[in-house]
């Protein structure tokens, strides 16, 4: 469904992306780890047209993604890391407002946004003001904002970050319900054991470029397992692919 | 370009416009507040039945019939608010800023005077005091003191004893004068014709033959008719028209620039990642934003103007068309300078203090505070590169000074190549990429 193919991106002497490919299926949650500064958030903002890439492509089916408007950007919902929502606006108008961005008007605007306000149990929170919301509750809208359009493909940014367990649980239910439904879904995260319980790949990325792409069993295999027999955990994977030096 | 994403656009910003009360407050209700008060100073006579008046004290220390008569002829002069007050005390209250000029007649001043309007001899000297920051008032002061001395001196000399006493003495002194013969002798024929006229005077008054009241001195030998050329007659110049576009521009300018700080605030929080996500063209965003922001600059502006209209009677005396036509041009020159904050600006704190100083001196040099005309010729020339000026230069002739739809052709063009101008480079210099 997603293919990336050798994406390159940098910024004067700064080579933020150096050669990037991996692919995403229907129904499946890749998870994209890596540490700080190594390229994760400019592969995805990439994958959702907000950077040109300097070389690769991004494919989505079999369409090549290209300009801002191109219509194959509908396919795609984005869920930033930041609380990308309006304070001062209710819930409601936050999401009528995103969901005409993809000319979403009438009963079909209103259906949607009735569907992810349920999705992430915000229902009676419609009419609120964001500013009045906890932090948990402004992610799970966070989310719902990503999911207006029904895109196929999901990009979710650290969408965990700062919030309470409960929260997170029920964002992961969330989650969990879309690949249920066929989403494809891309999910970077520091949170390893996020990647563990919902991540059918993972693909890690340093310095710019992919150092494994591999599902959760076969990145476990690359460690001997322990003088009690038990396995390596993510973490423990992650620290020797990445080596233990600490990053800005 | 799709109208959805654009009419969302919009509604939004205005909702977001309107949910922040300061944001409310700074557009409509500070602009009327400034504008009223800076109407209220610069509004003119024509609004008020009586003209400001100079407070002036004379201090006659020579107490001659020509000091009295300058005293006397000064306390009727509409211009003047007269103390007869001590030197002292004059000194005390000028320099206390409570006396705008005061006058000091010395001692001896009228015989002086006298002598030096017949025969030349040496001046005497009137001493002006005056607070330096009213030196528009001192010079004021000046020529309308010489009219009422010209007028005392002379009526004393061709009428009064003093007169006399000043003829025969320039004719006892003629020898002395050291002027060429010919010329003494000129003005031996002149003073003795005064001492002839003298004589008539005397004979008349003794047989009762005159009725005619005392010889009034020279006088300025012309009046004049003063007429303010408005609109129309009878039309009053209203300067709470000028300074209801003054203000309306000042802080229809704040509006744009806050709404293109906001810009910068969206990107900061990562809501330009969303809107770049969406399949929307960069022309439509940012035409979306220049449209919400154009319209809350040309209500600004709008409610600024009905209120001026309803409480201070202001009219549009030229054309309705080339007021909106002006109105909508400068909110759209406004909406892209918002624009420009927005792509030039880095985060947006930096931005605030920069847009505030760039709105201050646009409004500053434009005329929006006080008219251009009172600008140096140079200055005045120079702030033809300043939008604000075209505006308030443009909504003023459409206002008081009642020029029809011609007098708006040529500021509305101007504003809109300022528009064109900001929004060009805007779009070039906007960071798109979202990283």
């Amino acid at each position: 469904m997603l293919k990336i193919n050798n994406l390159r991106k940098t910024y004067k002497d700064l080579v933020a992306v150096s050669d990037v490919s991996f692919t995403l299926e229907r129904g499946q949650l890749v998870g994209l780890l890596g540490p700080n500064g190594a390229g994760k958030t400019t592969t995805v903002s990439m994958i959702a047209g907000l950077v040109t890439p300097d070389r690769g492509e991004v494919l989505i089916g079999d369409h090549r993604l290209s300009g801002d408007t191109d219509p194959v950007k509908r396919r795609i919902g984005l869920v930033p890391q930041d609380l990308a929502l309006y304070d001062e606006l209710t819930a409601h108008d936050n999401l009528r407002f995103f969901g005409a961005l993809y000319d979403l008007t009438g009963a079909a605007l209103e259906q949607s946004i009735a569907s992810v306000l349920e999705l992430v149990e915000l229902s009676d929170r419609a009419s609120d003001r964001v500013k009045t919301f906890s932090g948990g509750m402004k992610r799970r809208l966070n989310l719902a904002a990503g999911l207006l359009h029904d895109p196929d493909i999901l990009l979710l940014d650290e969408p965990t970050v700062g919030v309470d367990p409960q929260s997170r649980n029920a964002i992961f239910d969330n989650l969990e319900a879309l690949k249920q439904r066929g989403k494809a879904l891309l999910y970077t995260t520091h949170y390893m054991e996020e990647a563990e319980r919902l991540a059918d790949r993972i693909v890690v990325i340093d310095h710019g470029n992919v150092i494994a792409n591999e599902t959760l069993a076969e990145l476990h295999a690359r460690v001997p397992a322990g003088p009690d027999g038990g396995r390596a955990t993510l973490e423990t994977v992650f620290l020797m692919l990445t080596g233990r030096s600490l990053r800005d | 370009m799709p109208i959805t994403p654009l009419i969302a656009m919009v509604r939004k910003d205005l909702q977001l416009f309107f949910a922040d009360r300061r944001a409310v407050i700074m557009s409509f209700i500070v602009p009327i507040a400034i504008g009223s008060f800076f109407g209220s100073i610069f509004s003119g006579p024509s609004t008020n039945t009586e003209a400001a008046r100079i407070p002036v004290a004379i201090v006659d220390q020579d107490g001659s019939p020509i000091s009295n008569d300058i005293v006397a002829s000064a306390r009727t002069d509409k211009n003047f608010a007269l103390s007869l007050i001590s030197a002292d005390a004059t000194r005390d209250q000028v320099r206390r800023g409570k006396m705008t000029v005061g006058v000091i007649i010395p001692k001896g001043f009228g015989d002086a005077a006298g002598k030096a309007f017949f025969s030349g001899g040496a001046k005497p000297q009137l001493d002006l005091l005056f607070d330096p920051s009213h030196a528009t008032e001192l010079a004021m002061v000046r020529g309308i003191l010489t009219e009422h001395v010209m007028e005392a001196v002379s009526k004393e000399m061709f009428t009064g004893p003093g007169g006399r006493k000043a003829v025969d003495d320039a004719l006892g002194h003629l020898q002395s004068t050291g002027l060429p013969s010919d010329e003494q002798r000129a003005l031996g024929t002149m003073l003795h014709s005064v001492q002839a006229y003298y004589s008539q005077q005397d004979a008349a008054a003794s047989t009762g033959a005159s009725t005619r009241t005392r010889a009034p001195g020279l006088t300025m030998p012309y009046s004049t008719h003063e007429e303010a050329v408005t609109s129309g007659a009878n039309i009053a110049y209203n300067g709470y028209a000028h300074s209801f576009a003054g203000m309306g521009i000042q802080f229809l300018l704040f509006a744009t620039s806050g709404l293109g700080i906001e810009i910068l605030l969206e990107r900061q929080k990562g809501l330009w990642k969303r809107l770049r996500s969406a399949p929307i063209s960069r022309l439509t965003l940012l035409a979306g934003k220049t449209l919400s922001m154009t319209i809350v600059a040309l209500m600004t502006l709008l409610v600024s103007f009905a209120f001026a209209m309803v409480v201070f009677h202001v009219h549009i005396s030229g054309s309705l068309i080339g007021f909106l036509s002006v109105a909508i041009a400068t909110s759209l020159m406004a909406a892209t300078f918002g624009l420009l904050i927005a792509a030039l600006g880095h985060t947006p704190q930096a931005a605030r203090g920069v847009s505030t100083l760039a709105v201050l001196m646009m409004v500053m040099l434009g005329g929006a505070w006080v008219p251009t005309f009172i600008f140096p010729s140079w200055l005045q020339q120079l702030t033809l590169v300043v939008p604000a000026r075209w505006a308030v230069d443009g909504l003023d002739a459409m206002t008081w000074r009642g020029i029809g739809l011609a007098g708006a052709v040529a500021p509305t063009l101007v504003l809109l190549g300022f528009a064109a101008f900001f929004g060009i480079v805007a779009m070039s210099r906007f960071r798109w990429e979202e990283a």
